[in-house]
């Protein structure tokens, strides 16, 4: 058993700003306030506990069972082990945002098994690790699969480094695994030979994610596998899984929670389509749907009978009409969540509106996001449609070739709840498309309608004025994305100054200079991080900064894609572990 | 009974016949394939249908091509469809129909390749045993490298995973256009009670009832299928299984099928659709074997009358 924390422990008093005030030991014995602070689930609750006082700051640290880092390189895998001695779930985010978007070269960084090495000897019980842009190699996911017996939850999201022989090492050693879930990553996907690789005893999968990997699995081995899991509660195959498999597999997991279909689009006999339709219907606790990759309207009614308790939709990976999805969420009246395509146009759109009114969040993703010959795809028009039906709609990711002020305008006036409000108008600079002015007030009103927005991202023709209305209004705003945007530091220096809970910032082509970066000084440290891409930064602004600011990390590489060769990409970061040490060659720590 | 007939014994199934090429020339090409072709139809003979299309065709792994030979002729082809069977020669080219209704983002696929390749869709294709990988990569490339227009890197913001997925389903969708089937073709049998050897159709190039007696009756006329076979077929959709029935009304001939379940059924009771999607083979019965079915046929068809 563990001894107990060492509360008059000197060196903690000086480090611990509280101390001074609250040095008396706790009126609970340590066990109890564990007990109690283990109860606390998220990880700002359990910050704010470990404020408290250090008795709470102790046994917060010693009752926390997971973690959860934003930055990877704002802590050190040594200070996390040293300050969590039990953690058995470990959340990691690596790479800056922009890295999905090939704004980062490879091997940039944030490789895992640095910290894998040290877990492997503080936290041997680790039973769950979520990566989202981390590099993970093969290498990595055999050392994870050997050195960890209790391993159970592994998620990937956005990944690289890795072939699927590495998921082979994952199913064939983790033998209490109940959790894989590989979403969208760029790996190397050598063969779907890892699906057999699971050991025939092997039962406690809970949640199979594949879809996203495009070569064929053996198919008897997935039924085996699904069969013989009967804890499977979520399942998503990959597009190589046929329609007929499909009804086989649901016909062993009819309690599934969340579907992920292969391809739609087989030809059916109507014996094998009645199979389907029963099949669906016997899925009475589907909650969330998605792949339908190349769906046609023949085969879609087969799911109408599973959609009635649906409430998260995904068909932004099938390319959908207007009146298919409309037929489809004829039946979805409990929907919360829906990810489309552009191509069901803003026709479809009006059928959300029709059919959706506990619609939470929409995304509408761009099918042909690089001809701009197109005419098609969604407009203001949609969106309003959306937002006349929708009224509790807080979440929008939206991507579109036209809009105006005035929809927007209207649009948050419907719906005063946004949280996270994402609007791409995909040619860059574009004015409203009526008025020909620039975009700002239609952001304009967002911020002033909506109070509770946390997260924005702006688009189209907009000057300062759009960056002055963020920095006056949204007083909750934590994360913000900027391209082609901005008159001139100004409006930097309008967020930077007025937004006190902004966290982070990632801006690119945007003429804001180091008069701009360096008006942030202080506030660089309350944030998690700061990206700015082909600006007006120089390498002085950036020395300047670095100086001025040591404790954050001021990464700077070379920006390829610009023509000037002065332009750079600015990268700042708080930490408390000091400049990294894995840094490559082309990036530079200032 | 018959002329000498041609036909395509090698492998029907597997490649169209060769060049079904009306009378156009000028392509060395296409002459050099039309000599090997074997059609059917007296040697020389062309039906009037055959005038349009100069199309060469190959099928590879089961899967029909088509390269035009003298583009010039071709404003039809690409749209409505390259995959056309047998029943080209016989229909003239306007086999295809409805199965496939091009989606709305087609016209704007088509038009995105003209942009970036500056020539017909049709010619993309070309002889090689892998189109779609062909049509992937070029896609791929302008989904990733700002090659054919001034794209932004990065720009829009959208996942390399998801650009890379739409990439490869827009040439997927682009070739299920101009091959007119996601998988492949649906070759049957054909069989006549009475004749010497069978025939195999691809039920994908027909979109109803009529499109096929009418290509039956073609094939097997030498076989003569009846003389009502000339009337009444104005081709209306409503009137699909009517028409049907109508020929065999009065001839000695009835259309029956296999469906998957391996019953023989009566053609023209199911609706197009899951009918191609049960049928195996087709059988030209007798109507004097037909006892059970034929006089069902005729009196429906009296009935309707």
């Amino acid at each position: 058993m563990r001894a107990l924390p060492e509360l008059m422990d000197p060196k903690r008093a000086r480090e611990s700003p509280e101390s001074a005030v609250l040095s008396r030991p706790s009126a609970f014995p340590d066990e109890v306030l564990e007990r109690i602070l283990s109860l606390l689930d998220t990880h700002k609750d359990r910050s704010s506990a470990s404020l408290v006082s250090k008795a709470w700051y102790h046994a917060e640290r010693w009752s926390r069972a997971r973690v959860f880092i934003g930055n990877c390189y704002s802590v050190s895998a040594e200070i996390l082990v040293r300050r969590f001695p039990n953690i058995r779930s470990v959340t990691l985010k690596g790479k800056p945002r922009f890295s999905d978007f090939n704004l980062v070269p490879q091997n940039w960084g944030a490789d895992i098994h640095s910290w894998l090495l040290v877990f492997a000897e503080h936290y041997p019980s680790l039973e769950e690790l979520r990566l989202k842009r981390m590099t993970v190699t093969d290498q990595s996911l055999e050392f994870l699969a050997l050195k960890f017996p209790n391993f159970k939850s592994l998620s990937l999201l956005s990944c690289d480094g890795f072939s699927t022989d590495g998921l082979s090492a994952i199913a064939t050693h983790c033998r209490n695994l109940t959790e894989l879930d590989i979403q969208e990553n760029g790996i190397d996907d050598i063969s779907g030979n890892w699906l057999n690789c699971f050991p025939d005893n092997f039962t406690s999968l809970e949640v199979l994610n594949f879809a996203s990997l495009n070569s064929e699995v053996n198919f008897d081995s997935l039924e085996r596998l699904v069969t013989r899991c009967n804890l499977l509660r979520i399942l998503k195959v990959n597009k190589t899984i046929t329609l007929d498999q499909l009804q086989r597999l649901l016909v062993r997991a009819p309690w599934l929670t969340e579907l992920g279909t292969g391809s739609f689009i087989q030809e059916l006999t109507p014996r094998q389509y009645a199979d389907l339709e029963t099949s669906f219907k016997g899925c009475r606790n589907l909650q969330t749907l998605s792949g339908l990759s190349e769906a046609t309207a023949l085969y879609l009614p087969a799911l109408y009978p599973a959609c009635a308790n649906l409430t998260f939709l995904n068909l932004s990976y099938a390319a959908l009409q207007s009146e298919e999805l409309a037929r489809l969420l004829a039946y979805c009246a409990h929907l919360r969540r829906l990810w489309v395509l552009d191509t069901v146009e803003d026709k479809g759109l009006e059928a959300v509106g029709q059919n959706c009114p506990l619609l939470e969040e929409l995304r509408v993703f761009p099918s042909d996001p690089f001809d701009e010959e197109i005419v098609h795809g969604v407009t203001e028009l949609g969106f309003l449609a959306v937002s006349y039906g929708c009224r509790k709609l807080r979440y929008v990711l939206y991507f579109c070739r036209q809009m105006t002020n005035a929809a927007v305008a209207t649009i948050v006036r419907n719906c005063p709840d946004f949280t996270h409000f994402r609007l791409c108008i995909m040619n860059p600079g574009q004015p409203d498309y009526l008025t020909r002015e620039p975009m700002d007030e239609a952001f304009g009103a967002v911020v002033k309608n909506c109070p509770k927005l946390q997260r924005l991202a702006v688009s189209g023709l907009l000057t300062d004025l759009t960056f002055e209305y963020i920095g006056t209004f949204a007083k909750n705003l934590e994360t913000l994305s900027v391209a082609f945007a901005g008159s001139s530091d100004l409006g930097m220096q309008c967020v930077l100054e007025g937004c006190p809970k902004l966290r982070k910032l990632e801006i690119r082509d945007c003429p804001f200079g180091n008069k701009a970066l360096l008006s942030g000084l202080e506030k660089y440290e309350s944030m998690r991080s700061l990206w700015m891409s082909a600006c007006k930064i120089t390498m002085n602004g950036c020395r300047l900064l670095a100086r001025k600011m040591p404790r954050l990390n001021v990464e700077v590489m070379k920006d390829e894609e610009s023509n000037d060769g002065q332009s750079y990409k600015v990268y700042v970061y708080r930490s408390v572990a000091g400049p990294r040490r894995d840094a490559p060659p082309f990036v530079l720590t200032l | 009974m018959t002329p000498p007939l041609e036909h395509d014994y090698i492998g029907f199934s597997e490649a169209s016949p060769m060049g079904r090429a009306s009378g156009v020339d000028e392509d060395p090409a296409s002459l050099n394939l039309r000599e090997t072709e074997l059609r059917l139809g007296l040697p020389g003979s062309q039906s009037h249908d055959r005038s349009k299309p100069t199309l060469a065709g190959v099928s590879i792994f089961g899967k029909d091509l088509e390269f035009s030979l003298s583009p010039s002729k071709n404003s039809a082809a690409p749209v409505s469809g390259a995959k056309r069977g047998f029943s080209d020669a016989i229909n003239g080219g306007k086999g295809v129909g409805g199965l496939f209704s091009p989606r709305s983002g087609e016209s704007s696929v088509n038009a995105h390749q003209s942009a970036a390749s500056n020539s017909k869709p049709l010619s993309k294709e070309g002889f090689g045993a892998s189109p779609q990988t062909k049509t992937l990569q070029e896609k791929k490339s302008q989904a990733e490298a700002p090659a054919t227009k001034a794209q932004v890197v990065g720009w829009p913001p959208i996942r390399s995973f998801r650009k890379n997925t739409m990439a490869t389903n827009l040439a997927k969708n682009n070739d299920d256009t101009e091959t007119k089937s996601e998988h492949g073709c649906l070759y049957i049998k054909v069989s006549l009670d009475g004749a010497p050897y069978l025939r195999k159709v691809d039920l994908k190039t027909y979109s109803n009832y009529a499109e096929l007696s009418r290509a039956l009756e073609k094939m097997f006329s030498c076989f003569t299928i009846g003389q009502c076979a000339a009337n009444g077929l104005s081709g209306q959709d409503g009137l699909t299984e009517n028409c049907l029935k109508d020929i065999l009304h009065g001839s000695e001939y009835v259309l029956t099928y296999e469906d998957k379940d391996g019953d023989w059924m009566l053609v023209g009771d199911v609706p197009w659709e899951m009918f191609t999607d049960s049928c195996r083979r087709l059988r030209i019965m007798k109507s004097s074997e037909a006892i059970g079915l034929a006089p069902r046929a005729m009196e429906k068809c009296k009935s309707r009358d």
